[in-house]
């Protein structure tokens, strides 16, 4: 055996498994839960903004209105979404509700549609944030 | 690691117990409401003009539920990092340096937002 130095997978890992559906919830809850950090400070940032006058939300208001501040927004809309529907699903497991592995992949494919569909229409019909 | 004192409380090696648990579940439950108020916030201020931020927490009742979104959100928050930070961290002085630099984040994120929102509000 120590004549094979090299690297192996010890076992299937991240890049080698065809994740599962349960297995990409809980990575992207955590992934979301991760990036929601971010728009933590953003929301403090857009406070700040607010509470310092007119020429401090002016500037808050136009990188929200940028090309990147609005695909930075709606990440952090799209996160949110998902980090809300698949919370909710984690609270029913803390409950002992839906464990069973088709209830869980179901589950799991429905908080994928209901947090793209949810991100979007939220998105489209707020018309851009921050005007 | 358990003392004498935290066997005598129940709380075992983890020296909390089910609190970090609890408080997350706790906020999570709290922020399924607030996540749904400040979703229609959000909507209402980006529909409105300049000024709309500080007319909408102007408002008591938004005041409020604001200063509560902000609360629930930091201590989930914060909570959530942990697990993150103790689940890849194993250096026990690089886990403890990142422990208070996530609190410090925290509570720099919270300070801010209350004050903003009691400032908008008074």
């Amino acid at each position: 055996m120590a004549d094979h130095p090299q690297a192996r997978p010890l076992s299937p890992h991240l890049q080698i498994y065809r994740w599962p559906v349960t297995m990409a919830t809980s990575i992207l809850h955590r992934f979301t839960g991760m990036g929601l950090t971010a728009g933590a400070a953003i929301m403090a940032w857009w406070l700040i903004a607010a509470a310092s006058g007119p020429e401090a939300y002016a500037d808050f208001a136009s990188a929200a209105h940028s090309i990147i501040g609005q695909i930075v927004l709606f990440g952090i809309t799209l996160a949110g979404a998902f980090h809300f529907f698949n919370g909710i699903r984690h609270l029913a497991w803390d409950s002992g509700y839906g464990f069973a592995v088709k209830t869980a992949n179901a589950t799991g494919i429905i908080v994928f549609l209901l947090s793209a569909i949810t991100a979007i229409a939220f998105f489209a019909f707020a018309g851009g944030y921050v005007r | 690691m358990t003392t004498q004192y935290s066997r005598v409380e129940g709380l075992g090696a983890s020296r909390s117990g089910t609190q970090h648990f609890w408080r997350e579940r706790a906020t999570a439950a709290a922020l399924i409401p607030l996540m749904l108020w400040f979703a229609c916030a959000v909507y209402r201020i980006a529909g409105g003009g300049p000024d709309a931020t500080v007319v909408y927490l102007a408002q008591p009742l938004h005041a409020v539920l604001m200063i509560l979104f902000v609360i629930a959100t930091i201590i989930h928050m914060t909570l959530g990092i942990q697990v993150v930070i103790e689940d890849y961290i194993h250096v026990e002085s690089q886990k403890i340096a990142l422990f208070l630099l996530n609190r410090a984040f925290g509570w720099l994120v919270g300070a801010l937002c209350l004050f903003a929102i009691l400032k908008i509000a008074l």
